[in-house]
């Protein structure tokens, strides 16, 4: 379509170009002209809505299968800029089509349905839809659909500037090369509005074009080879964007790129690996995002200090999984395959951490990590936490291990922590538990999480961390109640919900009464319940650092579910960055259905916001649109372990999640 | 003038339509989308429906003779005719289906059966009422193309 754009990725470029060449348009007369590819097999709906776009001024591409869309957008990813699409078609789900776009082209896309049901909704938020219209569509619902990609190139900018200044100066020549080929006006607005997004982020929104304009890499085929071929090379544990840029050395591509799109390769392995239960790699082992429920730090640690057999440690993840994919299916985003390992280190403290918490020793896990923890559970947690925090370092260091540490420490969480924890279930045991592992798992898991959160770290510090001490919560989540256990209980929360999470759904019901012991694998609600709503809540929110509020009774936790959920998906849920979001929409699944993704919705959203400000830091990696697991921004609240973590996430490149739209990758996609 | 009469009776089936309720809104909007460029479009579209959904009542109804009856089939028909009816305005048709959607869900067999035959009726009395209406309307505008 464009043949203007040279550069595939300036799809901004191109679509100004486009509208110009398409008629005149200028970018005054945005929104008209956008390109919409509106997909249905039902005819009748199929002419009514082209009718109708047409009649709002767009440039429309009718469809009735689905796979006739993919394929359009494949030969042309610069060709469209929005999709909207029905749900239920018979040859592929409507879901699917959704995953793929966001996984290959990364464009905003609208389904509709006849069926206004919470949970259908639902599910397009956790797949990362940006809107859901409600058959018979009105036309009035089809003029403003142009917001959502001004939204989407407006984070998309805002990625970029986050992600570094490196890319000013690839942007820079991009932005000539559209001045080559689009319009005067277009390209002084792009470029004027980059400049501006890299000065100021306001500027894009008041050129609506501007934002358009944000160069977008499409990532063909042969980009993803490349990538992949990349990653293969260094290693999955070792591949940072920066390196991965390095390798590729594809010109005008920017580390943010490549740190959007390994976060959701990771996913997307992660899922891969969920449901073949692959424990050999990282990027697979951790469980499917929609497991992610599992800690990934809790197994890892688990796993690490062998307490927690493989098999059950399997067990764990399958009963996890299994339990996230009937909940919601919330494809959680691929949490920085770093981010999952760095959980893993700490779970495997965790799972030393239960060991000795049983025997009542307290594992520094987390090291130095100030926690507010309740006295008792500060006292445990500050052993652990040192120790942990010791322990962390060295476990980050086992990111690679990890893909096996995390099942093994999901396991290990969780029976060891149900048995151990159970019994204990002194509130102080659990905060021992919890905060050495959660600590360090926090930590790591925060760390983890962080990449795809923001350090979620910080939360573990959460004040609020009762449920920790609750035990259940705490031990759950090795990694996020340790660190929180002092009262954020968001370490622990965070680990053991993340982890929890995914092994929730199986765990819960164990969990419950073992929350006290277990491990922080019920992070979601049942930890909460059982914690009392405390800390979970709490930690949850540390870890989101802010939507939980310590108050949060079982009742928040599912809200705090939903926050922790991405809280913890970011945080403990190293198990898929994404996955915490799936884990704790899965959490909020679980627990309250539809109150689960609202909150996470909202949760995210508050996540945000709460990261920036609380401990919870989780990097949110990009908090897809559905909500659960949306991306903090980066704010490693913990400074040791934050730092120790960040780094190993830095290729997670937190800031450019924000935009994770879809949680991740349809296995059966991703070209490889 | 003999157009004028026809286009008068033209309006009043219309209106007969919105005050019985066998369309609703949704048909308007419809009605603002047809311009010069397409005076046909509304005709379009119901024809476009009334094909279509006369080909799913009749799998849903040669459905319902199998046993046991494939629910799921037949409520993802159902789904389907729901929402191209809703689309087009067709109401009364609508609510049947949704009746029928609801009474499926149940699990009850015969008041599925006795649904679907309401719905069959709803729908071709439908067919019945429209089909005229654009007739009339076609004649019109080709007399007043004359």
């Amino acid at each position: 379509m464009n043949s203007s754009s040279g550069k595939s990725y300036m799809s901004t470029a191109s679509s100004s170009v486009i509208w110009k060449a398409g008629g005149d348009v200028v970018a005054d007369q945005f929104p008209a002209g956008l390109r919409v590819l509106v997909v249905d097999d039902d005819p009748t709906c199929l002419m009514i809505l082209e009718k109708m776009l047409k009649a709002c001024q767009y440039n429309v591409t009718k469809c009735n299968r689905a796979e006739t869309a993919l394929s359009m957008l494949r030969e042309n990813r610069n060709g469209f800029d929005i999709i909207i699409s029905d749900v239920h078609m018979p040859d592929m789900d409507g879901f699917k089509l959704l995953e793929h776009i966001g996984l290959e082209m990364d464009l905003p896309v609208i389904m509709m349905s006849a069926d206004d049901g919470k949970n259908v909704v639902m599910k397009g938020v956790t797949h990362g839809a940006c809107d859901y219209l409600i058959k018979p569509v009105r036309i009035e619902a089809l003029k403003n659909i142009w917001q959502h990609v001004v939204r989407k190139r407006k984070n998309e900018w805002k990625d970029f500037e986050q992600s570094g200044s490196v890319e000013e100066g690839d942007r820079q020549p991009k932005q000539s090369e559209d001045a080559d080929y689009s319009s005067s006006a277009n390209e002084g607005n792009w470029k004027s509005s980059k400049r501006r997004k890299d000065d100021e982020d306001e500027n894009d929104e008041r050129d609506d074009t501007s934002t358009l304009k944000k160069p977008r890499v499409v990532w063909s085929v042969e980009l993803h080879q490349q990538f992949v071929a990349a990653v293969n090379q260094l290693g999955i544990e070792k591949a940072v964007p920066k390196k991965i840029l390095e390798l590729m050395n594809v010109p005008g591509l920017t580390r943010e790129n490549v740190a959007s799109h390994l976060q959701k390769y990771r996913l997307y392995l992660r899922r891969l690996s969920g449901v073949s239960q692959h424990p050999s790699n990282l990027n697979n082992s951790f469980m499917n995002p929609q497991d992610a429920t599992f800690g990934p730090l809790d197994l890892q640690a688990l796993a690490a200090t062998g307490q927690l057999p493989a098999q059950s440690l399997a067990t764990l993840q399958a009963a996890g999984l299994g339990r996230s994919t009937a909940k919601s299916g919330i494809p959680m985003p691929l949490v920085d395959q770093r981010n999952i390992f760095s959980f893993e280190n700490p779970k495997l403290r965790f799972g030393e951490a239960q060991q000795h918490v049983n025997n009542n020793k307290q594992m520094n896990l987390l090291h130095g990590i100030p926690t507010t923890m309740e006295p008792k559970q500060l006292a445990g947690l500050h052993h652990t936490a040192q120790s942990m925090g010791n322990m962390n370092m060295p476990v980050l260091s086992h990111g690679s291990q990890s893909s096996q540490n995390n099942p093994l420490l999901m396991q290990m969480a969780q029976p060891q922590a149900r048995g151990q924890m159970l019994n204990d279930s002194t509130v102080g045991l659990a905060p021992r538990l919890l905060s050495p592992m959660g600590q360090p798992m926090l930590s790591n898991g925060m760390a983890t999480n962080v990449s795809t959160r923001n350090g979620v770290p910080e939360n573990i510090r959460a004040p609020s961390y009762n449920p920790v001490s609750q035990t259940s919560s705490m031990l759950n989540f090795p990694m996020n109640h340790i660190s929180e256990l002092p009262g954020n209980s968001f370490p622990l929360v965070s680990t053991p919900g993340i982890s929890s999470l995914a092994p929730k759904v199986a765990f819960q019901e164990d969990v419950n009464s073992e929350i006290k012991g277990s491990v922080g694998f019920m992070p979601s609600y049942d930890i909460f319940n059982d914690l009392n709503q405390h800390k979970p809540q709490n930690w949850e929110l540390q870890n989101v650092g802010m939507m939980f509020n310590t108050s949060q009774h079982s009742n928040s936790l599912r809200g705090n579910l939903d926050h922790t959920q991405s809280v913890l998906v970011q945080q403990g849920f190293s198990t898929g960055q994404n996955r915490n979001s799936t884990v704790i929409s899965k959490a909020m699944f679980s627990a309250g259905d539809s109150t689960g993704h609202v909150n996470a919705q909202n949760g995210n959203q508050h996540l945000n916001s709460l990261f920036v400000d609380n401990t919870v830091r989780v990097k949110s990696e990009r908090v897809a649109d559905a909500a659960p697991a949306n991306l903090y921004p980066d704010h490693f609240g913990q400074e040791d372990l934050m730092s120790a973590l960040l780094k190993q996430q830095d290729v997670i490149a937190p800031a450019e999640n924000n935009d994770f739209d879809f949680d991740g990758y349809s296995i059966d996609n991703i070209p490889v | 003038m003999e157009s004028k009469h026809v286009h008068e009776q033209i309006a009043a089936m219309r209106q007969s339509f919105f005050n019985e309720e066998v369309l609703n809104e949704n048909f308007s909007q419809l009605e603002q989308l047809e311009g010069k460029d397409n005076p046909n479009f509304v005709e379009e579209v119901f024809t476009m429906y009334l094909r279509d959904s006369i080909a799913f009542l009749e799998t849903i109804e040669e459905a319902m003779k199998t046993i046991p009856i494939d629910s799921i089939k037949m409520d993802s028909i159902l789904h389907q005719l729901k929402g191209s009816s809703a689309s087009v305005g067709a109401n009364k048709v609508l609510k049947e289906v949704n009746k029928t959607r609801q009474v499926l869900g149940k699990g009850n067999l015969e008041r599925t059966k006795a649904s679907i035959l309401e719905l069959r009726k709803e729908y071709d009395s439908f067919k019945a009422k429209l089909e005229p209406y654009f007739q009339l309307k076609q004649a019109n505008s080709v007399a007043q193309e004359k």
